[in-house]
């Protein structure tokens, strides 16, 4: 018989001990070995780059923007890319008592030892675990601290369209799309390196790279009522506004054909095909809207090639597309014949999130998926035609009718209506709008479907409600943000209005906390001041604050009063057109004047068309690509 | 056709649990290429089962999965396809082809065989003689929690063979579904018998090999579990 197990013993290098794996929840989060990770030889290689998702495996696993940099980076020959998530409470604890130090997957080497340690930053709720993971990695937490000893620090993701809320733990932050100035910075980095150029002078150099803002190069001043007077640069040839990087032909942009295939199921467990990056449409609340403008478009005939070399190299058993509407995709149908064709050839699933429901994708949807089991979901966001004016959701109730008539008639029960409660300018009128249209649609099912072929059970709606949250760079990066109580009044408003609805034995709501809305509302539009409060709250405990179990608002509050930080300064304050925002130095492509005129016509209850049918001039054009170039169709 | 395949399982991979296996061995199918059998409707699935758990933490070189194959290339394709789709730590040891009669792999287990040694480098040497003892009574009792109450269960009828060999002890134990025999849990009550001190998760156990029961008449005759195969 074969004796595998002294080869274990020389193989297996793993930083937890046998006694914490066994310990652990799902060991499987912290041994790297997966199908498709990367393992380069140490010496071989210049630049050590630790990937970080701050959350747990599972979740972090599941971004595509991580899998996409850690394959281009690893095509460098001189450099290794690995990853690193946020231990889980159980791990976390352990970790700190035995003082284990925070590793990367792959090599199991402590974090510490890498050249850069690159976070990605999807959502405001994590700002703790950045904390967390700078913590266990034994890097001071604040930049100031931090010497040639410890990895480079490096911000990107959406959230760092408005970085001045971390600003003082990042050395510096990357704006915008990552696949464009990696190069040029590890490039800089080796070259300093190797001439002991000192940490401060490889900053200085880096800030000169379009796309990087590095936070100690600015100083801010405030006026007394706290908002902005100034926002610059500190030093000659550090530039005082940085514009977003982006990728200007994704065809030719790196894409990861062979992604990590995670042993322990993720959430986003199959392959997953970006054909699109950027959205027509432009809702107002919407910030990955305004972000990713313009809209490109990948070639489908490369989109075809990369779906079958990804779904071999994976073995994966689902492909789903991804992009903020896959409908206004120009060559969704022949996409989609051909995936139907191949995927049942290979007995492959097909998931096609953000669909429009209309004709053509109920016709997919009913070829994919089993109808009995699965939903049709609407996103209307708001309940009445104005206030969808309001927001700019061209989607309008006749549309909604029917499409979910369309989709009864096909055997469809089950509807799904995602709506928000604290949009700007909402009335009780408003709310009242979404228990009607809630009934409409129940009522839609009893016209079209008759009695005897209501097999499939009855109709069930679920109407959900979240708050909404100005972001920067929307046209709603003006507007008030409601307290905690109006929220939760909305949202009992919404539940009797639903209760004396006639199909209200039909309809389900659900509606989210609104304390975490709160928070998330001070950091997305917060400033340098609410550094020290995320600082002081991940001190006194405060961590996985995305996870509603782990969340202590008490804490929150406590600390922010503490430091002398006023939540309603951020929240609540109504803003003047002439307010320095703390993320104006930035330059996401789109302008502030333009966003100005949105936030104007949305007042006014005027909708924009979508980039496709009418250019809005909102200054992405100067980009010079994807819809930006193509010819329009002008109605006169 | 049905397949048995054989394959061993060390080092990292020992904290990946039996469901996460399977899955790990669907995609490495596909990947392979290997053309599996599907069940039929909305979502098929590949025509696959599994011999017998195996506990977190544990090391194995005698596990199984049954595969049904609607097309093959003969054994040494299936193989060569199969361990490159595979990452090391899961490693294919063999394949054979089943008579049409055989049990499902699940259903068959029997027995098999262990091999506990210290993680810390210790070594059994030097407690034959404590295990004889310890082998020698006429029950081995132990209380087993069960969903309703406690209930006492003699392990000695399901301990076929317990020894030490070089160094570590090695048993053969009742594996069937019905009177499996956690080896942690022999383990327990020797160490505790012999008086052996041992930190939790001081073991590393292996699994070295898996049976089924070709005896007849309750004669037990074991057999590797792909013992009735064939290379194809």
């Amino acid at each position: 018989m074969k004796d595998t197990r002294n080869r274990d013993r020389t193989t297996c290098h793993l930083a937890l001990s046998d006694e914490i794996l066994l310990k652990i929840e799902k060991p499987a989060r912290y041994i790297g070995n997966e199908w498709n990770a990367v393992v380069k030889d140490r010496k071989e290689v210049d630049v050590r780059f630790a990937m970080c998702f701050p959350d747990v495996y599972e979740v972090g696993m599941s971004h595509l923007g991580m899998q996409i940099l850690y394959d281009m980076l690893n095509r460098w020959d001189d450099t290794w890319c690995e990853r690193v998530f946020s231990p889980w409470v159980d791990l976390d604890r352990i970790m700190r008592e035995k003082q284990i130090p925070l590793f990367a997957l792959e090599s199991q080497d402590p974090v510490q030892q890498f050249d850069f340690l690159g976070i990605t930053i999807q959502y405001e709720m994590c700002y703790t675990n950045i904390l967390q993971v700078l913590d266990l990695s034994r890097i001071p937490l604040l930049a100031k601290d931090r010497t040639w000893e410890h990895p480079i620090v490096i911000g990107g993701g959406p959230c760092v369209y408005n970085p001045e809320p971390i600003a003082p733990f990042f050395d510096l932050f990357y704006i915008g799309e990552g696949e464009t100035r990696y190069r040029e910075l590890l490039d800089l980095y080796l070259e300093c390196r190797k001439t002991h150029t000192d940490r401060e002078t490889f900053l200085y150099r880096a800030a000169q790279i379009p796309g990087m803002y590095v936070p100690c190069f600015y100083d801010v001043s405030y006026q007394e009522d706290g908002t902005i007077a100034s926002f610059a640069p500190n030093r000659e040839g550090v530039p005082a506004r940085v514009q977003k990087e982006l990728v200007r032909e994704m065809d030719s942009a790196p894409y990861p054909m062979k992604p990590i295939v995670p042993f322990t199921r993720a959430i986003q467990d199959r392959v997953v095909l970006e054909i699109q990056r950027g959205c027509i449409r432009g809702c107002r609340f919407c910030q990955a809207g305004q972000l990713y403008r313009p809209v490109r478009e990948k070639n489908v005939e490369i989109l075809k090639q990369h779906a079958l070399e990804m779904l071999q190299n994976t073995g994966f058993e689902e492909i789903s597309l991804s992009s903020l509407s896959s409908s206004d995709y120009s060559q969704l149908e022949e996409l989609v014949d051909f995936l139907m064709d191949t995927c049942q050839e290979r007995k492959v699933n097909i998931s096609l999130p953000s669909l429009r429901i209309d004709a053509f994708s109920l016709d997919v949807m009913s070829k994919v998926q089993d109808v009995k089991k699965s939903s049709l979901t609407f996103a209307p966001e708001a309940g009445s035609q104005r206030l969808r004016d309001v927001i700019n959701k061209g989607l309008t109730e006749e549309a909604i009718l029917q499409g979910a008539s369309m989709a009864f008639e096909g055997g469809w029960t089950r509807v799904k209506l995602y709506f928000m409660l604290g949009l700007p300018t909402e009335t009780e009128q408003d709310i009242e709008g979404i228990a009607a249209l809630s009934n409409k649609i129940a009522a839609a099912y009893f016209e079209v479907v008759p009695r005897e072929k209501r097999t499939n059970g009855s109709v069930q709606i679920v109407a959900s409600t979240s708050f909404f949250i100005p972001k920067p760079f929307t046209p709603f990066q003006w507007a008030r943000m409601c307290t905690k109580e109006e929220f939760l009044e909305k949202a009992k408003l919404t539940k009797h209005a639903i209760l004396n609805q006639l199909n209200k034995k039909r309809i389900k709501y659900n509606w989210h906390e609104a304390d975490v809305s709160v928070m998330e509302g001070v950091f997305a539009r917060g400033d340098r001041k609410v550094a020290d409060v995320i600082l002081r709250a991940y001190q006194k405990g405060c961590l996985y604050d995305a996870w509603g179990e782990y969340y202590q608002n008490d804490v929150w509050l406590e600390t922010f009063a503490e430091c002398g930080v006023d939540i309603d300064f951020y929240t609540t304050r109504e803003r003047n057109l002439d307010e320095i925002f703390p993320w104006d130095f930035l330059d996401c492509g789109v302008s502030k004047e333009f966003l100005k005129r949105e936030w104007q016509k949305a007042l006014g209850e005027t909708v924009s068309p979508n980039c496709r049918s009418q250019c809005q001039g909102c200054g992405a054009a100067r980009f010079g690509c994807g819809v930006c170039l193509e010819t329009r169709e002008e109605k006169a | 056709m049905k397949v048995r395949v054989k394959f061993a399982k060390y080092g990292a991979l020992r904290f990946i649990g039996h469901l996460d296996v399977m899955r790990f061995f669907q995609k490495a199918l596909r990947r392979a290429q290997i053309d599996v059998a599907f069940t039929s409707g909305f979502s098929p699935h590949q025509i696959m089962s599994f011999a017998a758990p195996l506990g977190l933490g544990l090391e194995s070189t005698g596990e199984y999965m049954d595969l049904e194959l609607q097309s093959h290339q003969g054994s040494e394709d299936f193989l060569k396809r199969l361990r490159a789709a595979c990452v090391p730590g899961l490693d294919i040891l063999s394949v054979k082809a089943l008579p049409d009669n055989a049990g499902n792999a699940m259903a068959s287990v029997a027995a098999a065989d262990y091999l506990a040694e210290f993680r810390d480098g210790r070594s059994f040497t030097g407690y034959e003689e404590a295990l004889r003892a310890f082998y020698a009574q006429e029950t081995i009792l132990v209380t087993k929690q069960t969903k309703k109450n406690m209930l006492e269960v003699d392990l000695k009828p399901g301990i076929y063979a317990l020894e030490i060999q070089d160094g570590a002890v090695f048993m053969q134990v009742d594996a069937s579904s019905s009177g499996n025999i956690k080896p942690s849990v022999v383990m327990e009550q020797f160490l505790s018998f012999a008086g052996i001190a041992v930190e939790e998760f001081g073991l590393q156990i292996t699994r070295l090999e898996t049976y089924l029961d070709a005896g007849e008449d309750g004669n037990r005759v074991l057999l590797p579990l792909d013992g009735i195969g064939e290379d194809f």
